[in-house]
């Protein structure tokens, strides 16, 4: 097997980490306080003081990118530990006991489904009022079925195979082999799609933040710049291009890691991958 | 009808019936009493008991569930409280707006995502199949709503080639209505062409590598000729699972999409029904969403047997 580090891998595991660094950074310090208003400033364009100019309060852009990127971070990776947490142990479960077991897992599934993160927060957003959490929630939700897809997938390809029958001959119940033997070998795929949910939840929660259902203020988030934005874009594009491009710079950046983590993992992945994209 | 599709519209059904008792119960866990609501704070204690009796609010909760449920198949989704019409009638008129949108963005992602992805595969390894490849991978990083804000800033405002945003119903000017599709349908479709051409290139690729072909060739076919015969079919399958994921996701898209364009679609009517706790209107338009994403997946199995004949039969995939 090819260990070597894929150039993809290399790039995208690089920019995700400047970016999370930056996210980071705004915990203990950021250029201006976000919720710094300055209206004697406002729209001012990059200059030495605002690298990234200032938003329609006058709060400095990068300021905000900064903490935007941190929430936008923070929404998806919880996502993505609720989709694994509950997904994972469906799927393993599903592939161990087969049967009428595999049945019901697969039918909450096509239940779950039915529920993109749009819908899940529309319906948490009617109840409890809006906030960042729903935006977890509702991703966490849609990414359960995909974690547990995944782990029944890669279970059942490994079934078969000799070392399991050696195992149940021991003596091993399907709980010992679920956690011995099949959660080690299809940890591989599980962390490729976690790269891959990650880029998929900072996409969701951007969506799910411009239209009202995720982080509210004074908070912010990626999604909520370009929400902010969208009343005076027409007349000050600039405030959606920060905002805006700094999505794509992270989602392609997670996106070229999964790709190359799994092109090094696993040669044989490269033709699945992208079927849980579109969700 | 065979034994797979009965199971699968059977597997729908349940579906669809779960998920509604899932948005029914969960929506009325919610503190406050309609009947209340509707009558004000200063009603009469029998004023709003008779309310609530005549809207069947005292009738116990699965009764209350299972006649909501009749009703709807009836076409009968309730009354909206703030804007005293009727939920389906709301609803039916916001779909003029998401169902072509979303239609026409499926359309346009077909158009541009399909093409690429045979090009690419026809000539992989070359310069422009690393380069579509690129750029496809752009494409699936890029915000729709992000997308449909750079749209109108590039078609309306510098060009001045489309309205920025706005709605004229179809009945009034079929070709503005028509304008206004346009721009939001191409922000849908960008993400989404992207995953089409990845999925469609590398079908293809898997197709030229597959036994079946290396026979064809070898029995004197041309590889464009056992693609053509052999292949397609087999290529079409992941990229039906993707169409039918996509339809869902464009129809929950259009609920994001219609902000930047200020379109009357689906969306903009659910979320002035949470800012005025409408509930009914909310859960009426949120089961209309989860059918049609059900739905979708559904249509996706149908497919699935019309294009695979070992369906038919009634064994799984």
């Amino acid at each position: 097997m090819n260990r070597r580090w894929h150039p993809s891998l290399v790039i995208g595991l690089v920019g995700t980490a400047i970016f999370l660094a930056l996210a980071l950074t705004s915990l203990l310090w950021t250029p201006y306080p976000i919720d710094q208003i300055d209206l004697a400033r406002k729209f001012a364009g990059p200059s030495p003081e605002h690298w990234l100019g200032t938003d329609f309060f006058g709060r400095d852009m990068l300021s905000l990118v900064m903490a935007g990127t941190l929430t936008s971070f923070v929404v998806a990776a919880i996502a993505v530990a609720i989709g694994m947490v509950i997904g994972v142990p469906l799927g393993l479960i599903a592939a161990a006991w087969g049967g009428p077991v595999e049945w019901l897992v697969l039918r909450v599934n096509d239940f779950l489904f039915a529920f993109p993160a749009i819908i899940t927060a529309i319906l948490i957003t009617a109840l409890f009022g809006p906030g960042a959490t729903n935006a977890m929630i509702a991703i966490g939700i849609f990414n359960i079925p995909v974690f547990a897809r995944v782990a029944r997938g890669g279970a059942l390809s490994l079934k078969s195979l000799d070392y399991i029958g050696a195992a149940r001959l021991a003596g091993m119940g399907n709980w010992e082999i679920s956690l011995r033997h099949l959660l080690p070998n299809v940890a591989s795929l599980l962390i490729v799609q976690a790269t891959i949910q990650l880029a998929l939840g900072i996409l969701a929660e951007a969506g799910l933040s411009y239209v009202g259902l995720g982080t509210q203020p004074p908070a912010t988030s990626l999604g909520l710049m370009l929400k902010d934005a969208q009343s005076i874009f027409l007349l000050h594009p600039w405030l959606t291009y920060v905002p805006g491009l700094s999505i794509v710079l992270i989602v392609i950046s997670l996106n070229l890691a999964g790709d190359g983590l799994r092109d090094m993992l696993d040669p044989r992945l490269k033709r699945e991958g992208l079927a849980n994209a579109a969700a | 009808m065979s034994l797979y599709l009965l199971r699968r519209f059977l597997g729908f059904a349940i579906t669809l019936v779960v998920a509604a008792a899932a948005v029914f119960f969960l929506l009325d866990r919610l503190p406050g009493d309609p009947a209340q609501f509707i009558l004000g704070i200063n009603a009469s204690p029998d004023a709003v008991a008779s309310l609530r009796n005549q809207l069947g609010l005292d009738l116990p909760l699965w009764q209350r569930f299972t006649d909501w449920l009749l009703a709807m198949f009836r076409g009968d989704f309730g009354v909206s409280y703030t804007q005293s019409a009727p939920v389906a009638a709301l609803i039916g008129e916001r779909l003029w707006v998401t169902l072509p949108l979303a239609g026409f963005a499926m359309v346009l992602s077909m158009a541009i995502g399909l093409p690429i992805g045979i090009l690419a595969a026809r000539r992989r390894g070359s310069w422009l199949d690393t380069g579509l490849m690129l750029l496809a991978q752009m494409g699936i990083a890029v915000p729709n709503f992000w997308f449909g804000m750079l749209l109108v800033l590039l078609f309306s405002i510098t060009l001045r080639w489309l309205p920025p945003g706005g709605f004229t119903p179809w009945q009034e000017d079929f070709w503005a209505a028509l304008r206004a599709m346009v721009l939001p349908s191409l922000a849908l479709a960008l993400p989404q062409a992207a995953i089409l051409a990845r999925v469609m290139r590398t079908a293809l690729v898997d197709v030229q590598n597959a036994d079946f072909i290396r026979t064809a060739r070898a029995k004197g076919m041309t590889l464009g000729e056992a693609v053509w015969r052999h292949g397609v079919r087999n290529a079409l399958l992941p990229i039906l699972t993707i169409l039918g994921l996509q339809f869902a996701f464009l129809i929950s898209g259009t609920v994001v999409v219609e902000n930047v364009f200020y379109l009357p679609g689906l969306g903009r009517l659910i979320f002035t029904a949470i800012s005025e706790r409408d509930l009914i209107l909310v859960r009426g338009a949120v089961i209309i969403l989860i059918a049609a994403v059900t739905a979708s997946m559904f249509i996706v199995d149908v497919l699935y047997a019309v294009v695979d004949p070992r369906l038919r039969g009634g064994l799984q995939p």
